[in-house]
């Protein structure tokens, strides 16, 4: 047989019909991932046709968009940003109910964002295929599993027969050698390999994520990393599992008995490609040259080393970002003053992303005039955080403590940054008005977000680190 | 729900240009739209703060506030349309505009996915037939999805491509979930194989 991918491996496990000319393969899912967003008209369809869901035992669901980020009343009651945000999580309860779905809401101790609470539920694992109505699915890639993001009919799809049509992507190869740099983390490996291959260098393909520097990272930040693969055109990115994700696993499935999750353990370590396997696309990156990345226009494409000079436009699409932004080409973003510093989302809204953010804020203030929100991703990552007191560092800083869930990262329940004001954010996307009509999104790491809150400006983050007062 | 797109149509239509490249979902549809549970209705938000000043009233410089625009079948957009949010919203904004077709050089992926769901074809055009139709914005377009060919203006003619299947169940309007659902008993074996 022909050397294979990590993807080849795991695409053609779970091939129920292989592909033909005539129509694509019918893939069968491991885990579906559900949210209020993208599952209102997907359950209608299913309803109109009397159709029942297949394998409620396969679903994750939970609320993550709509939810209100500040603290419930006395009563229990949330502060809902509209009443079509309560109206969605309603519908979502309603759903889930009417068809027996289990639904982490808001009393489960394992809601949130569903590429945080996802894997924290101990439910993702190496070689599955993994989908969700959501574009950052590819976060779950990971672990070595096979995860992208569909759409609503999809959505129904896979509620209905647990499959998805899908023709076989190509493969593409990233690999990252060498050793990030201190003060530089997985964020800005994944932004400087978007500055590398464009933002839409991976369209059509599957990106498998290898090399040095991505062994060394945490499983956390594998996630970090996997979870942008859309910003660069890519549907899905993988990491092979080895000693890091068995780590990570064990404890997140403690239900599990030693014996069994042996077993388990060494058939995910014997998942990874084969040598000589082929990749359509190849790039290669040194993580050593990698500097804390920050973008100057209006999509994840547009970044550069913090220290690095904004580059003249010579196009209109870049005349208009720079015009949007408000920025100057030819001198670096260092000292732009920032209004808004945004940390969470399923890119970097997990416990090791709030240490560092906890990190560059001990003994320091947020910068006077300056919003900081810090929003952690679950309720078990704020759970975590809180017996660390990183909440304490946080609030004694002058930073806004919030619930959990996707928040400012696209400010659909009324989290929202003002209008022509610079905010730094953690999440994923700096698209006009993503955060807010009119709002400046730049995209940076924890730390350079952090240290922008706390000099109220764009700041190297190396400036600040190590030397808290 | 695609049964509605039986016999795609797409005959000596106008068009609208936007010639802004990588045009994102959060543009097609903003996200602060994404709270309805419902299909319908959402050709009034399509490019809402593209459309729409501060106050929510028409901007009179949005190519797509003019009469013209309300009876268009065709947008032509630059390359690498609909990038970002796996929203379907997208498409579902689009097609009750009144779109038929969407003309780019490329496409992000899950956005092109979504289109073909909805009856909404995405259409794969070069370089050079891009400059042409955004150098004559009055051509008229028509789509001849069966033989994959694209026309324009008095003379214009290219092929496209669209996956197989694809063209098959927006002609037939054959419906996709009754297609998966049609492989129950090879779902049932693979199910019975599993650990
Ligand atoms: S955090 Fe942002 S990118 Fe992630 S799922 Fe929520 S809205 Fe989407």
């Amino acid at each position: 047989m022909a050397p294979r991918s990590l993807f080849d491996k795991v695409w053609e496990n779970h091939q129920v019909v292989p592909e033909t000319a005539d129509h694509p393969a019918v893939l069968y899912i491991d885990l579906h991932l559900i949210h209020e967003v993208t599952t209102p008209q997907a359950f209608d369809v299913l309803r109109a046709r009397g159709l029942a869901v297949r394998r409620t035992d396969r679903i994750f669901a939970t609320i993550d968009h709509s939810t209100p980020t500040g603290a419930p009343g006395a009563d229990g009651s949330r502060p809902y940003g509209s009443d079509a945000n309560r109206h969605q999580v309603e519908e979502m309860e309603k759903n889930c109910r009417e068809h027996g779905i289990e639904l982490h809401g808001w009393d489960s101790p394992l809601r949130g964002i569903v590429h945080v609470a996802g894997p924290e539920s101990g439910r993702v694992h190496p070689g599955m295929t993994i989908v969700c109505g959501d574009s950052h699915t590819a976060t779950h890639g990971a672990f070595g599993a096979l995860a992208f993001g569909i759409g609503t009919t999809e959505v129904g799809h896979v509620l209905a027969s647990q499959c998805l049509l899908q023709r076989r992507p190509k493969r593409m190869a990233v690999t990252i050698d060498g050793a990030l740099a201190p003060g530089v983390s997985a964020k800005d490996m994944i932004l400087a390999i978007i500055a590398k291959t464009g933002i839409h260098g991976g369209v059509g393909h599957v990106i498998e994520y290898r090399g040095e520097a991505v062994r060394a990272l945490t499983m956390e930040s594998r996630m970090t990393l996997c979870n942008m693969s859309i910003e660069a055109g890519a549907r899905a990115g993988m990491v092979a599992p080895d000693d890091v994700t068995i780590s990570w696993l064990r404890p997140h499935m403690s239900d599990m008995p030693e014996a069994d999750f042996k077993r388990r353990a060494e058939a995910w370590l014997q998942l990874k490609g084969d040598d000589g396997a082929v990749f359509e696309k190849e790039v290669i990156i040194d993580a050593g040259a990698i500097a804390p990345m920050v973008t100057w226009g209006t999509n994840p494409g547009t970044a550069i080393g913090v220290d690095q000079p904004v580059p003249a436009a010579d196009n209109d699409d870049d005349r208009q970002a720079l015009e949007y932004m408000g920025i100057e080409a030819g001198k670096p973003l260092l000292g732009l003053p920032v209004k808004t510093v945004f940390i969470g989302s399923c890119t970097n809204g997990r416990l090791p992303d709030l240490e560092q953010v906890a990190a560059v804020l001990k003994g320091r203030s947020v910068h006077p005039g300056l919003r900081m929100l810090v929003v952690p991703g679950s309720e078990q990552t704020k759970r975590d955080a809180e017996a660390m007191g990183l909440d304490k560092i946080f609030m004694e800083a002058g930073a806004e403590w919030r619930e959990a869930g996707c928040s400012m990262c696209l400010s659909m329940n009324g989290d929202i940054a003002p209008r022509g004001e610079v905010i730094v954010s953690t999440s994923n996307r700096n698209f006009v008005g993503r955060q807010g009509p009119g709002a400046r999104t730049i995209l940076a790491s924890p730390a350079t977000a952090a240290a922008a809150a706390v000099t109220g400006c764009v700041t190297d983050p190396r400036r600040l680190m190590g030397d808290s007062q | 729900m695609t049964g509605k797109t039986k016999g795609f149509e797409c005959t000596r239509a106008t068009m609208v240009v936007l010639t802004q490249n990588n045009i994102d979902t959060d543009q097609i549809i903003p996200a602060r739209y994404l709270t309805t549970t419902v299909r319908e209705g959402m050709g009034e938000l399509l490019f809402y703060d593209w459309r729409r000043d501060g106050e929510g009233n028409l901007r009179d410089d949005c190519p797509l506030n003019t009469p013209e625009a309300a009876r268009a079948g065709v947008l032509v957009a630059g390359s690498n349309f609909g990038c970002g949010s796996s929203r379907e919203h997208a498409p579902w904004a689009l097609g009750d505009f009144g779109f038929k077709a969407i003309l780019s050089t490329d496409f992000a992926d899950i956005f092109r996915a979504n289109c073909l769901k909805n009856g909404l074809l995405p259409v794969a055009i070069s370089a050079e037939v891009y400059e042409c139709l955004v150098a004559n914005p009055d051509a008229r377009i028509t789509i001849d999805l069966e033989k994959q060919e694209l026309r324009y203006g008095n003379d214009g003619m290219c092929a496209f491509k669209i996956d197989s299947f694809s063209r098959q169940c927006m002609l037939e309007g054959i419906d996709e979930l009754d297609f998966l659902l049609s492989h129950q008993d090879a779902i049932d074996a693979f199910e019975a194989g599993q650990p």
